[in-house]
């Protein structure tokens, strides 16, 4: 019944599969609260730098990948700070040159071929390896217990930076933590989903998420539950259908985010039903409305 | 007068000038507010009451002057728990629901810092909520709120981490009489509590009777520091009658956007 459970690779592709669920939306929520949700993206470019790297020094690629990745979100907070002007111009040389130094290193490398460079841009299930999981659990840990264990802090830097410095917040360093954190959570996400859809995953299942839901709270916890579903049916899914992992995933939260907002309206209208209780029409009575007795029956 | 009873103002502002894109928006402004007192920023849409404010917090650098919070330095300045912040109302609610009990706790961790917040922090929080009077919707999103609510929230969360000194740049824009009126009265408890209050306003409204002093700006300069004007219409105000060709087409930046 449960057979995919079965051969090693699955298991660990499992694994991963779980853990991108669990840390894509936990760090997407604080991207696509400051409106940064296509961060991920430009972070994914960059990435491939270091997978190219890593082929090219035969180092484990997801090492290199999230060095070159974390030293790509420093300076693009970097950026952030000192290049308003420019700033733009500035990140598409680094998400560009990011993504074409990844291909060339990986050309140049011996190990790497063509079919490598597909599965770290769209995942693959099968390459997942020993050394992978024990890099991506380590990860993973750490996003955890940054998006969760700060996120009153994260929170409010998100929600009004400037009120959040006048509180004397750290909100330099917190900013430069949520880079970083971004950083790591694509290179926990390559493997699975791969470099180019893994901001997707940062930001579907918040999307979806924040449909149905009024709070901060539940539109996190919403959105993990949802990104942890769909990596594991589609990790399922692209176990017997031989489809790819990565658009499988994407695909289904983007249906999670369809059927979540057919969902939202009646659910509000409902809700505002039960909570209210209050008349739906008018009862006051206005003394305008009495003098129309005369014309109107009533 | 308050001037003798303390040794050092609240907030002692001297001389500062500040230059946005080129432009000198504050022009050598003195600005002192001491302990106790609830002083109003009267001034036209430009004339720089927002940048004051923004430096005296430490949001906008100073070209030149200086600026001390409680008799220190602002550069050295770090009990930021002290002081209750309230900007100047934008539409921009982050990109995430959050609730007004969420977004009001984010004013305590200037107490709760890094830490994790306690008992006593959370009454805090629900104390500040229903000082503006919104305990009943305390579980609604701030995105289903009206503009009048949404600047309520704003002060509430100013208001939770029991500030010294409230600093507050048009808290009343948009509010309507009625939520004047319990703003007015939180404030005057805040003030026999022993706060200090320092708003922009454009008219003195419900909050007239508590206002001890008015400063008036006009272009960058303090063009008046003493009793309240007489005629509050807005009118009265000096640089009423002046157009600013700018005022209009120029966004006011809150730092919300960027
Ligand atoms: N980021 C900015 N860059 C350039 N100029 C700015 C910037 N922010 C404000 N200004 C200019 O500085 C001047 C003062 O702005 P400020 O926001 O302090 O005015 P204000 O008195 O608060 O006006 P209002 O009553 O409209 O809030 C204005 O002329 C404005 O055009
Ligand atoms: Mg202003």
């Amino acid at each position: 019944m449960l057979e995919f459970l079965n051969p090693p690779f699955m298991q660990r592709a499992l694994i991963a599969a779980v853990l991108v669920g669990i840390t894509a939306p936990a760090i997407g929520i604080y991207l696509v609260q400051r409106r940064q949700a296509l961060m991920g993206d430009g972070i994914g470019h960059v990435a491939m730098t270091g997978v190219g790297l890593g082929f090219l020094l035969s180092t484990n690629p997801v090492w290199m990948a999230t060095l070159v990745a974390v030293a790509g979100s420093v300076v693009m907070e970097l950026i952030r700070w000192y290049g308003r002007t420019r700033g733009d111009i500035a990140l598409a040389m680094l998400f560009y040159g990011g993504m074409a130094g990844g291909v060339m290193l990986i050309n140049l490398s011996d190990t790497g071929s063509n079919a490598n460079l597909t599965s770290f841009l769209f995942g693959s299930l099968s390459t997942v390896s020993e050394e992978d999981v024990t890099a991506i659990v380590v990860l993973a840990a750490f996003v955890v217990l940054v998006t969760v264990g700060l996120r009153r802090q994260l929170f409010a830097v998100s929600q009004d930076e400037e009120f959040a410095r006048v509180t004397g917040l750290p909100v330099r360093v917190l900013n430069l933590l949520v880079a970083v954190t971004a950083a790591v959570t694509v290179t926990v996400a390559m493997r699975v989903v791969g470099l180019l859809l893994v901001s997707a995953l940062m930001v579907v299942p918040v999307a979806a998420a924040q449909q149905i839901s009024k709070s901060f709270k539940v539109t996190f916890v919403l959105a993990v539950v949802i990104g942890t579903a769909v990596t594991l049916a589609g990790t399922v899914t692209s176990y017997y259908q031989d489809v790819p992992p990565g658009a499988t995933i994407v695909l289904l939260a983007i249906g999670a985010f369809v059927v979540l907002t057919a969902l939202a309206t009646p659910l509000a209208r409902r809700r505002a039903r039960g909570s209210m209780r209050e008349a739906e029409r008018c009862t006051l009575e206005v003394p305008a409305a009495r003098r129309a007795k005369d014309d109107v029956q009533v | 007068m308050p001037e003798s009873s303390t040794p050092e103002p609240v907030i002692s502002m001297r001389g500062a000038t500040a230059t946005l894109g080129a432009r000198p928006v504050l022009r050598g402004v003195d600005l002192t507010v001491h302990r106790g007192e609830v002083v109003a920023l009267l001034g036209a849409n430009g004339s720089g009451k927002s940048t004051a404010v923004r430096s005296v917090i430490g949001q906008v650098p100073l070209t030149g002057g200086t600026v001390e919070l409680f008799g220190t330095p602002l550069r050295r300045f770090r009990q930021w728990a002290r002081v209750g912040y309230v900007p100047q109302r934008t539409t921009a609610a982050g990109g995430v629901p959050a609730t007004i009990r969420e977004v009001v706790s984010s004013g305590r961790l200037s107490r709760t810092k890094l830490g994790l917040p306690g008992r006593a922090d959370r009454e805090a929080v629900d104390r500040a909520i229903e000082l503006v009077g919104l305990t009943d919707r305390a579980k609604d999103s701030v995105n289903a709120l009206s503009g009048g609510q949404h600047q309520r929230v704003l002060i509430a969360r100013a208001l939770a981490s029991e500030p010294e000194v409230l600093i507050m740049d048009e808290p009343m824009a948009g509010v309507d009489l009625a939520s004047q009126e319990i703003l007015a009265t939180t404030l005057r408890e805040q003030v026999a509590g022993g706060a200090t209050v320092l708003l922009v306003l454009h008219e003195l409204g419900a909050l007239e009777p508590l206002i001890d002093r008015a400063i008036v700006l006009r272009d960058g300069c303090v063009m008046h520091d003493g009793p309240p004007p007489e005629a509050m219409g807005q009118h009265a105000l000096p640089g009423h009658d002046h157009v600013h060709p700018h005022a209009a087409s120029e966004p006011v930046r809150t730092g919300l956007l960027s």
